[in-house]
């Protein structure tokens, strides 16, 4: 007969997130109702806002390369079995990493040296600003959920001290440090393409995409295809096991998190680098909730985490075209929608798993051929 | 400092601690109970929304502050739904509330309002009174020190002085009844709860239905009190700085208030002291002191201010083994 209350994996992997995705629609499409406008209306053009155009699909793009590294950054957090709420204030800290360096090199020293050193910083920044809760959690127990919140509010304020106090122009009245140099300046995709003799509208899409699609790459071969990703697992998985079979539960501690917070610090390089070429405040604004939204509905694999991100970037670009378009529109009904998605598939995410098995095995049992008699 | 910047200083202590007070109170015996509360600041904004919408709508003060009640209890129950009978992530699902009312009440707002997401400013009429004004102007003309005190603590609205009484109250909720009891070990040993007959989800849900009046209460100080109207993302990281004074205060009501009492010192206390020098340390930059909140409680998270216990339960759905 049926074999308990197991999903399969194929239902667990594919259908669910599907289904909590949908719940999620359905709850945004009566919102959108109750704010009086039609939901089939808003749908479609946020499809064609999002992937309608060259320029669409590039913003799609863009969005998508900052949601990929934090999510998987929250991920990374996840196989070791830990939260890292903190993919904002690790993001903050990548973007001045990456300023930093570029402030300081990149008005004389050329692209080639600089942007590999800025990559770097951005990383090393964000892998720093999380070895700290984590170094607090593997030493002193502290709880690093509550720390890595702490911690983005302290980033926030550390950032709006550098600015303001430190880098920001003499005589210029906008909160952001002066421009970086030639050497900062990570080639856009629409520059590229045009080199190549491909026309190309302008669009914040940069080369950062690249180094997105090699970082989920890069988490998949680590995480399921590594020694130290099997141990990392093993700790999130099975903390007691794998500290009797000899994994030191600290040290992984410390490796994931300090791997999350060097992928969420590399959003540094795709805003601060590619897109702004300077510092400003706000360059992250819920990329990390993002991420953790992004992460939640991926089921932490890379493959998934692509995938959503490419759905919450064309959310984000298809509700940025809508805002032009419908007046009633605002982009928060892009960030209610986040919610949504981080409610149904992450908090009530085993909510409709029971009842879904509970179809499925009646489906298959229909379906079952007859046992012969006699 | 005069007398008269002390008690303005007092003054503006109480008032921008009380949301943290109420969000504290609630996040203490949501927490108490065992289900971790990250919700308190989408629910603090839910309720501000709802209790600036009602008003301007209906105009009438009992019924907005009601309605904000009714949906902070409701998002309260939605969260023990998730968490406590379907054993949800209850991290995760705080961050979902927030998240949602985050984005929902902007939603809403412009497209009840059309004003960017802001409710209309409301008339005096329906805003919470201020108490104790006639005693206030009464000591105006006390000696030095009495009129410190008076002008920091008379005249404020009712609602600062209620979530000073609600300490003594949840206190003694917690500590000298048999309901606070319960919910006390449901938050430390869930398991002997269980096997003393007594149920484990009943207790939670009424530590969060609870949990729910106290935020709404907070959001309609926001909306009612302190501003003129409800303003997109008014509670600007309140719900976290509240949860981190409780954390601060040891997940005790008493310690709770002293922390929030601290965090809205030093917010009340951040701008005048910007760019004056303090004796051995210099000059302070402002965000320093914005920062100091979130410091001081991993500080002390990290067990450097004494130990913080959390209860022993908490954060752990449980499950009744058969």
């Amino acid at each position: 007969m049926s074999s308990g209350h197991e999903l399969p994996r194929w239902l667990d992997l594919g259908v669910l997130p599907l289904f909590n995705l949908a719940l999620a629609l359905l709850v945004c499409g009566i919102v959108v109702l109750v704010i009086g406008l039609d939901p089939g209306q808003v749908l479609s053009l946020l499809a064609k806002g999002a992937f309608g155009s060259r320029m669409g699909i590039s913003y799609t793009l863009y969005y998508a390369t900052t949601f990929v590294f934090t999510g998987l950054a929250v991920a990374v957090a996840f196989h070791g079995g830990l939260f890292n709420i903190g993919g904002e204030g690790q993001a903050m800290l990548g973007g001045i990493g990456t300023a930093l360096v570029a402030l300081a090199l990149a008005d004389h020293w050329p692209a080639w040296l600089v942007l590999p050193l800025m990559t770097l910083a951005a990383a090393a920044f964000g892998l720093a600003w999380a070895a700290v809760p984590a170094a607090l959690q593997a030493w002193r127990g502290s709880h690093v959920v509550i720390t890595t919140i702490m911690f983005n509010f302290i980033a926030s304020a550390l950032l709006s001290w550098l600015l303001i106090n430190v880098l920001k122009e003499p005589g210029n009245m906008t909160v952001e440090s002066r421009s970086f140099g030639p050497g900062a300046h990570v080639p856009a995709v629409h520059e590229v393409l045009g080199a190549l003799g491909i026309e190309w509208p302008r669009s914040p899409l940069n080369l950062s995409v690249l180094l997105a699609a090699a970082s989920a790459a890069l988490v998949y071969l680590l995480v399921w295809r590594t020694r130290p990703g099997y141990m990392l697992r093993a700790v999130g998985f099975a903390p007691e096991a794998a500290r009797y079979a000899g994994i030191g539960p600290r040290a992984q501690v410390m490796f994931s998190m300090m791997l999350s917070g060097a992928f969420a610090g590399l959003v540094g390089i795709n805003e601060v680098a590619g897109v702004h070429g300077r510092l400003l405040l706000d360059y992250v604004v819920g990329a990390g909730f993002a991420g953790i939204a992004v992460s939640l509905i991926g089921r932490n694999h890379p493959v998934g985490i692509v995938l959503a991100s490419l759905l919450f970037g064309a959310l984000y670009q298809g509700g940025a075209e809508l805002a032009f378009e419908i007046p009633g529109f605002s982009r928060d009904m892009v960030f209610t929608l986040q919610g949504l998605i981080v409610l149904f598939s992450g908090a009530m995410a085993q909510v409709a798993a029971p009842t879904l098995a509970r179809a499925w095995f009646a489906i298959e049992r229909r379906l079952a051929p007859r046992p012969a008699h006699g | 400092m005069d007398d008269v910047a002390v008690g303005t200083l007092i003054a503006s202590t109480l008032r921008v601690s009380t949301p943290l007070i109420l969000c504290a109170l609630a996040a203490c015996l949501s927490e108490r109970s065992g289900v971790i509360d990250l919700g308190l600041e989408g629910k603090m904004l839910l309720t501000a929304f709802a209790a600036g919408a009602a008003a301007a709508v209906i105009g009438s003060l009992p019924l907005a502050m009601a309605l904000a009640v009714v949906v902070g209890v409701a998002l309260s129950m939605l969260h023990g739904y998730a968490c406590v009978s379907h054993r949800g992530d209850q991290v995760v699902m705080g961050m979902a509330i927030t998240m949602t009312a985050a984005g929902l009440t902007v939603v809403l707002g412009i497209a009840w309002f059309h004003q960017g997401g802001q409710t209309p400013a409301l008339p005096d009429a329906v805003r919470l009174a201020p108490w104790f004004t006639a005693s206030a102007d009464f000591l105006r003309d006390a000696p030095t020190g009495l009129r410190a005190l008076a002008t920091g603590l008379l005249g404020h609205n009712g609602m600062v002085y209620v979530a000073l009484l609600l300490v003594p109250a949840v206190w003694w909720l917690l500590a000298r009844t048999r309901f606070g009891l319960r919910l006390r070990a449901a938050g430390e040993n869930p398991a002997m709860v269980d096997a003393a007959g007594v149920s484990v989800q009943a207790l939670r849900y009424g530590a969060l239905a609870l949990n729910g009046v106290l935020c709404a209460l907070a959001g309609c100080y926001l909306v009612l009190a302190q501003n003129p109207s409800f303003i997109p993302h008014m509670t600007a990281g309140r719900g976290y700085m509240a949860l981190a004074a409780m954390i601060f205060g040891k997940w005790q009501p008493l310690g709770a208030l002293l922390a929030c009492l601290l965090f809205g010192f030093l917010d009340a206390a951040a701008i005048r002291l910007q760019g004056a020098p303090l004796p051995l340390i210099g000059a302070v930059p402002v965000q320093a002191i914005q920062a100091l909140p979130y410091v001081l409680t991993v500080v002390l998270l990290a067990g450097f201010i004494g130990r913080a216990r959390a209860p022993k339960a908490l954060g752990v759905p449980y499950a009744k083994t058969h």
